[in-house]
């Protein structure tokens, strides 16, 4: 197990290197970072002093050799167009998208699981349909337009929730059901369809025929077998969440980590965007690596592999 | 995305009737939403409206510019007299004090000054601050101040961009500190800084005696709310009391809607296309023959765009910048919308066919495809391509383009050596490098007699219509949507002025 844990961190590090430079070099290849920084209103002189004061005028290696020095110590800069340090920045956005896919994938897991578990029970019964209607939605809705209809009808005309902000728990009900809403179907279906092998095979039967209770079956036998590819796939949509709910926090106005990133990479921020990126990458890293070792713990056959 | 997005979002709202509004008048808060993120509440390193809208209201410059009249009145200066073309002095307002109790006098002036005009320092927007050299202490109450070399606009630039920071807590806090805990003299003090989300204005009880008048509204709140339809709903759930910048189609849909007032204001923005006259795309680019350029100033119906898509207060413009600045000479030539002349004007250059060309915008996509139809139409056919704006301007600084639909917005300057003398001076987005029109605009930048400076801007702007290096298009507006407990009337410079706001 051991092993397997290390062979998995020295792959990460890889990736979250690659990442790293892969994101630095497109970053200047998306346009003048001193034009960027300077904004619309900018003047030639006004873009030349940018590009001293910020040192752009060097070699795109040297400019990222001392920004990964200076991260691998820790220190990720300040951010060029809030001058704050990153790393508060980040902690403070970061906080907000956290809470919202932590809540966002429990909605998910906590609807679609039941729901998939159920649907695999009775296929093609009413509650079959049912949830397969509500995936087909889930997928077929585009998320703005989800988030705009809920504001429309729980803030302005029922006048329940508040239509935007972060300042209270109820200010993250709709984000989290529209972020999670989207996540839900892709696991439903998993579930379901994994459910329904699994059910259908014959240690099920055996364990049937040596008289365990229908309880047993399903959620020590069945359930423990089907859920593995669907860890994975959470593990993803759970880096998903945290690093793509632009559109869900841009509607909303959270100003999370997921909206920082994509205004960042418009204003060529560069040291703000690429601490995101590593954290970013990092998450995926983290959450597919703990979704390999929980499920080695489901499954001990991939502890061998 | 994002105008699908606004689409489906209007309709959506079109089809409901809005609650009832609770918050703002009962509690004397007025809820305002900023689109986008601010960067920095300190105005020497931020380059955005937003952050114009905030240095008006927290601080105060020397002199102030009044919007309606245009004319200059003393604000924490009381006079102020050119000792020579270099350098001005000023008699400052005795009594003010900054919002942290720090009495306001020389030291202060001198300070900011020396800092902001030191580059290293590195204020965002070295236009507003590159012409002054230093400061210095007269005594007290009085300070002059060096000019880099003859610079008439000094007094618009004081009136504008350039407010007065307190020395002590300056030297303390710098921009970040600045940034964080914003201190000045101005109308309001500001109370709580979420960068970029969230800031919280209170009035300041003990505001000087300013030609800005005296605050009424108690308190302002201003959270940042990227999406527009969420602005709206804001508004309609009754948690937004005033916002701005609302797109013309919505901005007539609230305006049929009983609670709302909706206002119109033109913006100093002007949008314009410009053409490789000096061949930087190539030496055989047709741009360079003056009859393709006066073509295409024929080939655009500049009225249709303004009836149809700008809306509101937007003029059809001729000159190469805002009618209402300083020196901006209006009597140039105008090309009326007339598709046959333009063919004729084409075929006599040599493209009785037309000819093919890249065309870049980096916003407005709807105007700049507006304008890619006309110019199709008379047999210029356009490759658009839309462009970041950064990517856009990384492209005109090297090679130039050979047309652009481009906009600018002078910085609220009403002054036009904040436009026309941005571009035509042989600057990196000079497209066309006509030395007469450069040593024309050299002069009347450093004239101190206005007459001289006038003639010498008319000259300029006469021939760069006369040659169409610019064909000017439109100016812009935009469109402040508040509720009915508000009384504001916006200005025609685009800022918001919480200061002239009250309570109906």
């Amino acid at each position: 197990m051991l092993n397997f844990i290390l062979k998995r961190l020295g792959l990460a590090v890889l990736v979250a290197l690659t990442v790293s430079a892969i994101s630095f070099s497109l970053l200047f290849m998306a346009g003048d970072p001193a034009a960027a920084l300077a904004g619309e209103q900018a003047t030639d002189v006004d873009i030349e002093a940018i590009r001293r004061l910020y040192g752009f005028d060097r070699p795109m290696i040297v400019q990222y050799w001392e920004w990964l020095s200076r991260a691998l110590q820790g220190d990720f800069g300040e951010s060029y167009y809030f001058r704050l340090p990153v790393a508060d920045l980040i902690m403070e956005r970061l906080s907000i998208t956290m809470t919202l896919g932590v809540c966002g994938i429990s909605f998910a897991l906590l609807t679609a699981v039941p729901l998939g578990v159920v649907a695999a029970i009775r296929p093609n019964s009413l509650i079959d349909r049912f949830a397969l209607f509500l995936s087909v939605m889930g997928q077929a809705m585009p998320s703005f337009w989800f988030g705009l209809m809920m504001i429309v009808v729980f803030s302005i005309q029922l006048n329940w929730l508040p239509p935007s902000g972060t300042k209270t728990w109820v200010h993250f009900i709709m984000p989290t059901i529209v972020l999670g809403y989207y996540a839900m179907p892709a696991i439903m279906r998993l579930t379901r369809a994994g459910m329904l092998d699994v059910l259908g095979s014959d240690y099920i039967r055996t364990a049937r025929a040596k008289g365990a209770g229908e309880g047993r079956v399903l959620f020590k036998h069945a359930l423990r077998n089907a859920i593995i590819p669907v860890v994975s796939l959470a593990a993803v949509q759970m880096g998903f969440m945290l690093g793509g709910s632009i559109v869900v926090e841009s509607i909303f106005a959270l100003h999370g980590a997921g909206y920082l990133a994509w205004e960042s990479i418009g204003r060529n921020d560069l040291p703000t965007v690429q601490a995101l990126i590593l954290v970013f990458s990092m998450f995926y890293i983290v959450f597919t690596f703990l979704s390999d070792v929980l499920n080695a713990w489901l499954d001990p056959r991939i502890r061998v592999a | 995305m994002k105008s699908l997005s606004l689409k489906c979002g209007v309709a959506a709202l079109a089809l409901m009737v809005a609650g009832a509004a609770h918050a703002g008048k009962s509690d004397d808060t007025l809820n305002v939403a900023f689109t986008k993120e601010l960067e920095n509440v300190d105005s020497y390193f931020n380059s955005s409206r937003e952050g114009v809208v905030l240095q008006r209201a927290v601080w105060d410059g020397l002199v102030y510019r009044d919007p309606v009249t245009n004319e200059y009145k003393g604000n924490l200066a009381t006079s102020w007299e050119w000792i020579d073309d270099l350098t001005l002095e000023f008699k400052l307002r005795e009594g003010v004090k900054f919002h942290n109790g720090e009495e306001f006098d020389a030291d202060d002036v001198v300070y900011t000054v020396n800092y902001v005009a030191d580059e290293k320092n590195g204020a965002k927007t070295q236009r507003n601050v590159n012409w002054m050299k230093s400061a210095e202490k007269v005594d007290k109450y009085t300070v002059r101040i060096s000019l880099k070399k003859p610079f008439p606009a000094a007094i618009e630039f004081l009136s504008g961009p350039v407010s007065i920071y307190p020395n002590e807590y300056y030297a303390e806090a710098g921009p970040t500190g600045m940034g964080l805990k914003p201190v000045g003299t101005g109308p309001y003090k500001v109370t709580e800084v979420e960068p970029g989300k969230h800031f919280v204005l209170e009035k300041y009880e003990g505001y000087h005696d300013s030609p800005k008048g005296q605050p009424k509204v108690g308190k302002i709140d201003i959270r940042t709310i990227p999406d527009v339809n969420t602005q709206m709903a804001e508004l309609f759930s009754g948690s937004l009391d005033l916002i701005w910048q609302v797109p013309a189609d919505q901005a007539g849909k609230l305006g049929a809607m009983e609670q709302f007032t909706v206002a119109n204001e033109s913006t100093m923005r002007i949008g314009y296309l410009t053409l490789d006259a000096a061949g930087r795309t190539g030496e055989k680019n047709p741009f360079t023959d003056v009859r393709v350029r006066r073509a295409v100033a024929h080939a655009v119906n500049r009225e249709a765009l303004v009836a149809a898509l700008l809306k509101g207060k937007s003029k059809v413009i001729s000159t190469a910048c805002f009618p209402s600045q300083f020196g901006c000479f209006q009597d140039v030539a105008n090309y009326e919308y007339d598709p046959e002349k333009a063919k004729a004007l084409l075929a006599e250059a040599g493209y009785p066919d037309g000819f093919e060309t890249d065309y870049y915008a980096y916003r407005d996509r709807e105007y700049a495809e507006a304008i890619s139809s006309f110019l199709n139409a008379v047999g210029i056919k356009t490759n658009f391509h839309m462009l970041q704006y950064s990517a856009l301007r990384e492209l005109r600084m090297k090679g130039g383009t050979p047309v652009s639909f481009q906009t600018w917005g002078s910085y609220s300057i009403n002054d036009a050596s904040a436009i026309t003398s941005q571009f035509f001076k042989f600057g990196s987005l000079d497209d066309s490098r006509d030395e007469e029109v450069r040593d024309w605009l050299d002069v009347a930048d450093s004239a101190t007699d206005p007459e001289k400076r006038k003639e010498y801007y008319a000259k300029a702007l006469t021939k760069i219509a006369d040659q169409a290096y610019w064909v000017p298009m439109f100016s812009y507006n935009t469109n402040y949507v508040f509720t009915n407990e508000v009384s504001y009337t916006p200005t025609p410079d685009e800022v918001l002025r919480f200061v002239d706001m009250s309570w109906n």
